[in-house]
Parts: C-alpha cells; sequence; structure tokens
C-alpha cells in the first residue's frame, strides 16, 4: 500500500521522536503532542468518513485554500495548532542551541557543521517539500515558511540565514521549478537529508554596486546554441563556499530578469570569502562567472516564473528575519534594563528608557502585522506585491532602528562583544540592504 | 491566519462610505468655518446610523457596541463581532470627517463607557440616550485619577460637585457620564461614574472651546454645583473595592483606544489618498515597482507613509479582534492608538508638505486635516500615557515604579 499523508505524517513524527536532539532540547512534550494529534487523526481514517479523513489530511497542511479557491474567512491573526507546534519547536531550538553558538559563530565568520546535521534531524527542509520529492508536506506554505525563518533567526540571524539558504531553493524549485528540475535537482537535497555528504544550495542575487536595484542586473546571461553563456559578479552570497549549486539572478539580453541553475563545479566559476559589517555566521561569499557556460534547461521554471513574485517572497523572508531578531532584543533589553541599577532604581523605571522599549515592541508588532498579511495573502492566492513592498519598508526602516536603540539601551556595556546586541545592530542593518533566502 | 476583511462587513463599510463621501465631505469646510454651529444634517443620519447599529452584523457597530466579548462564536473559536464592526464603521466615517464622525448623536464616548460598565438594567435604560464623556478637569487630564469633582451620598441621590472640561459633544448630547470620586482619601478606587442627565437642576454649561481642529464637534466645558444625581444612575458597583482599583471606570479605555485609533486611520487614508491623487498630476507615480531607494524621494515619503498607515490598520484592527473574543487587549490597544495617533498626524502634516500650497491652502482639505489629526494623538490618553501603558505592560512595571 503506497504511503499516504498520514504516513507521511507519522513517519515525519517518528523520526522527530528518535532524535537524540529531541531530548536534549526537552522537546519530547512538544514531540508527545504531534504524536498524539497523529493518532488521533489516525483513529479518524479508521472511522472512514470523508469529512474526518480531509481532517486527518490537513494535520500536515496550512489551513488555507489553494489558489484561486476563496472560502469566507475571518480575520485571525492567531496561529493554528500546527504553526504552534512549529513554532514552540524551533522556538526552544533556538533558544537552545542556535543562541549559544551565536558568538562563536559570529566570531569565525561560519555556522559550525552540527547545526546543519540538527537542522536536517528536525525536518526543517523536509516541511517545505512535498512528498513526491522526499518531503512531508503535499501543499507548502508561505506562511510556515516564514514562523520557520522567524523563529531561528530568534536564535541568530546569521546562523538563522545560513541554514535557511538551502531551505530558500528547496522553496523556490517547489514553487516554480519545472518537473524534470525538481527531480534533477529537489529530489537529491532532500535525499542527502542525515547523510554523511548532505547537499548544499544558495541564491545569488546581490552584486557589488551601490544603489544595487534586483530588478536591474548586471550580470548577464546569453543564450548560445541550446545552452546559456553566464558572466558577472554577485556578492553577499550565503554560504557560498559549501553551496553545491546556486540559483544565480541574470538579465537575458530581452532585458528580463531570470533564475538560473548553476552547478558550482562549472568551469568558469571562483568562490571566495567575503565577510561584511554582519550576518557572519551566513558565510557570505563573493562568487565570479567567468563565461560559464550552462546547460539547456539551466533556466529555472516555466511561463509561469514570476522575477517579481519571486523577489517579494524574498523580500518576506528577510523580513521575518528581522522580527525573529527585533524579538531577541526586546526580550533582552526588556531584562537587562529591569536590571541594571542606576541613580538608586532600575534605568527601566525612567520613562525615556521605558518609551525607547515601548517602542520596540509598538514597531516589532507592526512589523509582524505587516509581514503575515502579505503572506497570507500569497497563500491565499491574492495579489501581494504591495503588501510585500510594504512590508519590506517597514521592516527595512523599523529593524535597524530596533538595532541601533539596543545598543543605545545597554550603553557602553551594548557597544562591547560582551552582550550580543552590537551582533544584532551589524545584523539588522542587513534587512534593507540583502537578498537572498525565499519564503 | 487571515488578515483580510470579512465580506460580511462589506455592507457595513460600503454605508459608512456613502455617509462620508455623500453627507459628510460636502459640510466638511462649511462647519469647520462656523466653529460650534450645529451641523444639522446630521440629525437625518441619527436613524441611518441606528439602522447601521441594528444591521446585519451580528451585535452590531457603534460606540453603544463596545463590550468585551465573551457570547456566541464560529465554529472555529474566533470571532468578529461589534468592535471590529465599530472600528471598520468609524475608520470610513472619519475618512469623511473627524469631526463630524465625534457630532453624530448617541455615538459618543459616554455611549461606549455606559457599554462597558453599566449593568443590564442600565444598558436598556440608556440605550437611546447620546452620551458624552467627561474625565478631565481644569487640573487634571492625563492624571485623571487625580480629580477633584466629588460625588456624595444624600438620601437617594448623589450629590455632584466639581468642573469638567473638554468635553466632545458636550453641549448636544442628552447625558453626561461625569467620573467623580465617592471618598478621595480612598484614591482612584473611590472614582465611579455617574450618567447625568442635560436639564438637571446644579449642571451649567460655562463655555465652548475654540480649537486647532475638529472644529465641527462642540467641546464643552460644565460645571456642577450641588447637582443631585439619582443613586441608580452610578454605573456599575457602588461599591469601593481598593483591590480592584481602578479597574472599573478603565475597563472603559481598553474599548475605546482601538476606536480613536481607527479615526486615525481613516483620517490618515484620507490624507494619504488626496495627496497620491494631487502628486499624479505632478508626474509622480509610486507604483511600488522599483526599491525605495531607486525611487523618487516624493515617492519614498508616500510608501513609507502607507507603511507606517498599514502598520497602524492592523495593530487597530488586532486590538479589537482581541477584544470581541475577550482577550485582555490593554496593551495591544494602547499600542494600537499610539501607532495611529501619531503616525496620522505625521502623515497629515508630511501630506500637506508633499502637496505645497495646494497642502496649505484653505481652498482643500490637506490642511484642515493635518490640523484635525492633532487632536488623536491627545485624546483617549496622549501618545505619552500610552508609551506609559505599553512599557508598563512590557517591563511589568506598577505605575508606583514606573512613573
Amino acid at each position: 500500500m503506497a504511503k499516504d499523508t498520514i504516513g507521511y505524517a507519522l513517519s515525519a513524527v517518528n523520526k522527530l521522536a528518535g532524535s537524540s536532539l529531541v531530548k536534549k532540547l526537552k522537546l519530547q512534550r512538544p514531540a508527545e503532542k504531534v504524536a498524539y494529534i497523529s493518532t488521533r487523526t489516525g483513529f479518524q481514517v479508521v472511522s472512514t468518513t470523508n469529512a474526518k479523513v480531509q481532517q486527518a489530511r490537513d494535520f500536515f497542511k496550512p489551513s488555507t485554500v489553494a489558489k484561486g479557491q476563496q472560502v469566507a474567512v475571518l480575520f485571525d491573526p492567531s496561529l493554528s495548532e500546527d504553526q504552534r507546534l512549529i513554532k514552540d519547536t524551533l522556538d526552544r531550538f533556538s533558544s537552545g542551541i542556535i543562541r549559544e553558538s551565536a558568538h562563536n559563530a559570529d566570531n569565525h565568520a561560519s555556522t559550525p557543521d552540527e547545526l546543519f546535521q540538527q537542522a536536517a534531524e528536525l525536518g526543517m527542509l523536509a516541511y517545505s517539500v512535498s512528498e513526491k520529492y522526499g518531503g512531508y508536506t503535499d501543499t507548502p506554505s508561505t506562511v510556515n515558511n516564514l514562523i520557520i525563518a522567524e523563529a531561528l533567526a530568534t536564535g541568530d540571524m546569521g546562523i538563522a540565514t545560513a541554514l535557511l539558504s538551502t531551505i530558500s531553493v528547496a522553496n523556490i524549485l517547489t514553487r516554480w521549478g519545472t518537473e524534470e528540475q525538481k527531480s534533477s535537482w529537489l529530489t537529491p537535497l532532500t535525499q542527502s537529508v542525515g547523510q554523511s555528504e548532505s547537499l548544499f544550495a544558495t541564491v545569488a542575487i546581490n552584486e557589488p554596486s551601490a544603489l544595487f536595484n534586483p530588478n536591474k542586473l548586471k550580470t548577464k546571461v546569453t543564450p548560445i546554441d541550446d545552452c546559456y553563456q553566464l558572466s558577472g559578479q554577485k556578492s553577499a552570497v550565503f554560504i557560498g563556499e559549501r553551496a553545491d549549486f546556486f540559483l544565480v539572478a541574470a538579465t537575458s539580453p530581452g532585458g528580463d530578469q531570470n533564475l538560473y541553475i548553476v552547478n558550482s563545479a562549472l568551469k568558469g566559476i571562483s568562490v571566495e570569502a567575503s565577510p561584511a559589517m554582519g550576518l557572519k555566521a551566513a558565510e557570505l561569499c563573493t562568487v565570479t562567472f567567468e563565461d560559464v557556460t550552462l546547460p539547456a534547461g539551466a533556466l529555472l521554471g516555466d511561463e509561469h516564473f514570476c522575477y517579481q513574485t519571486f523577489i517579494d517572497l524574498t523580500n518576506l523572508a528577510h523580513c521575518s528575519l528581522a522580527i525573529g531578531c527585533g524579538q531577541a532584543v526586546q526580550d533582552y533589553v526588556i531584562q537587562y534594563c529591569n536590571q541594571r541599577i542606576a541613580f538608586g532604581e532600575p534605568v527601566s523605571h525612567r520613562q525615556s528608557v521605558a518609551f525607547m522599549i515601548a517602542n520596540i515592541g509598538i514597531e516589532l508588532e507592526g512589523m509582524r502585522l505587516l509581514t503575515y498579511r502579505a503572506a497570507s495573502r500569497a497563500e491565499q492566492g491574492l495579489p501581494f506585491h504591495r503588501e510585500a513592498y510594504l512590508a519590506k519598508v517597514f521592516c527595512s526602516d523599523k529593524a535597524m532602528e530596533i538595532g541601533t536603540n539596543s545598543v543605545q539601551l545597554l550603553g557602553g556595556h551594548g557597544f562591547t562583544k560582551e552582550h550580543p546586541v552590537e551582533r544584532w545592530y551589524r545584523d539588522m542593518r542587513s534587512v534593507a540592504i540583502l537578498y537572498g533566502l525565499h519564503a | 491566519m487571515n488578515f483580510e476583511i470579512p465580506r460580511k462587513f462589506n455592507a457595513l463599510i460600503n454605508q459608512a462610505q456613502q455617509v462620508a463621501v455623500e453627507v459628510f465631505r460636502p459640510i466638511s469646510r462649511k462647519y469647520d468655518v462656523a466653529e460650534h454651529e450645529y451641523p444639522v444634517e446630521l440629525d437625518m443620519l441619527a436613524s441611518i446610523m441606528d439602522g447601521m447599529n441594528d444591521g446585519d452584523i451580528k451585535g452590531g457597530a457603534g460606540a453603544a457596541k463596545l463590550r468585551q466579548g465573551n457570547d456566541g462564536e464560529t465554529s472555529s473559536g474566533v470571532k468578529n463581532g461589534s468592535n471590529m464592526a465599530t472600528i471598520l464603521g468609524l475608520t470610513e466615517l472619519c475618512w469623511g470627517d473627524v469631526g463630524l464622525a465625534l457630532s453624530l448623536p448617541r455615538q459618543g464616548l459616554g455611549n461606549a463607557a455606559i457599554a462597558a460598565v453599566a449593568n443590564e438594567e442600565q444598558l436598556n435604560r440608556y440605550k437611546n440616550t447620546w452620551a458624552a464623556m467627561a474625565i478631565t478637569e481644569p487640573e487634571a487630564g492625563s492624571d485623571s485619577a487625580n480629580i477633584k469633582t466629588t460625588a456624595k451620598l444624600d438620601g437617594d441621590a448623589y450629590v455632584i460637585n466639581g468642573e469638567k472640561i473638554f468635553i466632545t459633544a458636550g453641549d448636544r448630547c442628552d447625558a453626561i457620564v461625569v467620573w467623580a470620586s465617592l471618598n478621595k482619601k480612598l484614591g482612584r478606587a473611590a472614582i465611579k461614574s455617574f450618567v447625568i442627565e442635560k436639564g438637571t437642576p446644579g449642571m451649567q454649561l460655562v463655555r465652548l472651546d475654540k480649537k486647532l481642529g475638529i472644529k465641527a464637534s462642540d467641546t464643552a466645558t460644565i460645571r456642577f454645583d450641588n447637582c443631585r444625581v439619582p443613586k441608580e444612575n452610578l454605573l456599575g458597583n457602588p461599591e469601593i473595592d481598593t483591590q480592584k482599583g481602578f479597574g472599573g471606570v478603565m475597563q472603559t479605555f481598553d474599548n475605546t483606544r482601538p476606536v480613536v485609533a481607527a479615526m486615525a486611520v481613516g483620517l490618515a487614508r484620507a490624507s494619504i489618498e488626496l495627496t497620491q491623487t494631487f502628486l499624479k498630476s505632478a508626474g509622480v507615480i509610486a507604483d511600488y515597482a522599483a526599491p525605495i531607494n531607486n525611487s523618487l524621494s516624493s515617492e519614498a515619503e508616500l510608501y513609507r507613509m502607507e507603511a507606517d498607515l498599514e502598520a497602524a490598520r492592523l495593530l487597530t484592527l488586532k486590538a479589537a479582534w482581541m477584544a470581541d473574543n475577550g482577550l485582555p487587549n490593554s496593551k495591544e490597544a494602547s499600542m494600537a492608538k499610539a501607532k495611529a495617533g501619531r503616525t496620522a498626524n505625521s502623515i497629515t502634516l508630511k501630506c500637506a508638505e508633499l502637496c505645497s500650497i495646494v497642502g496649505y491652502s484653505e481652498s482643500y482639505l490637506l490642511e484642515k486635516w493635518a490640523r484635525d489629526s492633532k487632536i488623536l494623538d491627545i485624546f483617549e490618553g496622549t501618545q505619552q500615557i500610552q508609551q506609559l501603558i505599553v512599557a508598563r505592560r512590557m517591563l511589568g512595571k506598577s505605575s508606583t515604579e514606573l512613573k
């Protein structure tokens, strides 16, 4: 008998429950809850009424509808039960393991291999990929992808970026890849998870020019016979040295922007570490393409590919990183300012301090609402370009405001590496600047 | 997760938009110039509003319907009820004119106060009463626990003495909800609200204030000299519960702050929309095509204003949603009010600037909106009071620690 959705759900639960990481993170209870839900839904399958089968199928499925299929839904900013489970699980991973590794990862400008393995163990890549290509879900969810990104960034934005790079490529292939591209590139990615040599991939968009505009790329692709020739330079490419393949954004002779799947082993590609102000754990690289010949089939997707939508979903992913980091800032400055004594009382008793914290809370909530509104529209098949654009505008400004205020609130201490706020300050600068992840 | 407005509110939003376009906008400047003149056009609206309140939305809309939700719900357990209906309607009305919206009969903040703390008998008794709200005194504004107006029980009536200022619709209303202290030694716990009907002996209109904006709305000063109010007009519980403290009367604000935030959202949207029209005729497209730093600076200003407005709007909806679903929303209500109040003010001022003389001239409404918006960052709790409330909640501080 072929494995159905319940089967996939159970196998996911099983992997999760058996993971040593789960025990280490004290995740048994959430894992048991997953087990409980799947058992419950399992029982419902046995009772075989259609409605209940559907309910069971919904377990690993976002609670929204497919494109073009609108139903009457109420305004509801709350997370669904499965979304809360994802968040709870990753929050523990984030606060327990990512946060502890963040200082050294920043210092060494590298994310430890174990973290990639642990992320794989938690099934993060498989969560966004459909069953057919080795994942758990048959309806990938933009909102869930953002919940994952936000939760990871609460631990550390740089590490989150490193961990999310390959997942972003999987999200893009899932959304736009042709059948052939999915089996050639996506399936190997998911199959390599947990193997000794797991595969990495990343998106290359940024270029080293002032006023960089992703809609006017200097990296060029020229069709030659059945193939393509790629030339140009990409900067701030996340995990560039690890990547087994890239998705490169480039301009065609007609002036259109597209993505090309580029095997990193091809002739004419050079990769060089190129650290920036922050996001150091994301292992930023400069990748140079000198007349690289790409095979036929390298052009991602077909006529359904929309570069602007790709950029919108990229922006939303970076917004959710900013939200996660903003949450980390908020939690940290509340604790610090309540403990730090000046003039005989906690500094948080001063309005000048307290109001800065109130504004972090207010703007952070605004960032979250703008970002998730755009994502939920995307998921419902509604137009979302304007919403994603405004989310990006808002998050870019407010992320840096929160970042700079986090250092200010700690005063001189905030300026030193004794506290994480100086790292968040550097990381938050990237929100307005970098492209490369994808929801 | 869904942030779109449910279709069931379309009729209400459309109705309110019709009122804004067809009734408010044409007389907006008239009552800005003729301060304190009664907008007679609004009388005919009262019945329309009543229709809206009792319309097909379960629970209806309007100030008199604001209550923390705890009744029926949908199968998913989530409700979009009267708090949401009210803010959606009011956003549209204030897109038309804030001063006129504040002058709509039976939509006063006093009605919201009655809805929040009255018992069933009182709710019924005052259902057709237009009630204004009187908290502020010459010596007590934001520090509303420090009011000096007193209420002494004498037989079957309370005797009220004191002076109240900044009473919105204080001249036009049928009754005023007055905050007064039963015993000043017992502090904020002794502050109760009383419904005082117009014409009660001992109640005197002292003057109407001239203002920077919202001139269509009358703002009254009223003095109470041994004004006898029937005992049963005290809203809620007459006992002084020092444990509960300010709770009773302050409850009102958790429901009304999102309402004022909604007014700010409507006004700011009006200002942005008109500015977009004027800028378009000046050749500014603002179509979200290029990244913000690759756009004209006027386009970038528009984008930033739109983003701020969207944040304010969603914060407001969330606070109302929490009230509809019976969730404590004090922090979120204040977040919405803080964000929307300051955003409406900065947006309307920036719009006036971007439109140059057109924005500054009385020939258009942008300059009026830039004046009207200032009050939205002040009444129902100033920006600074909202930040105090938010900060205390976030930091876990009492009002004696974080002053």
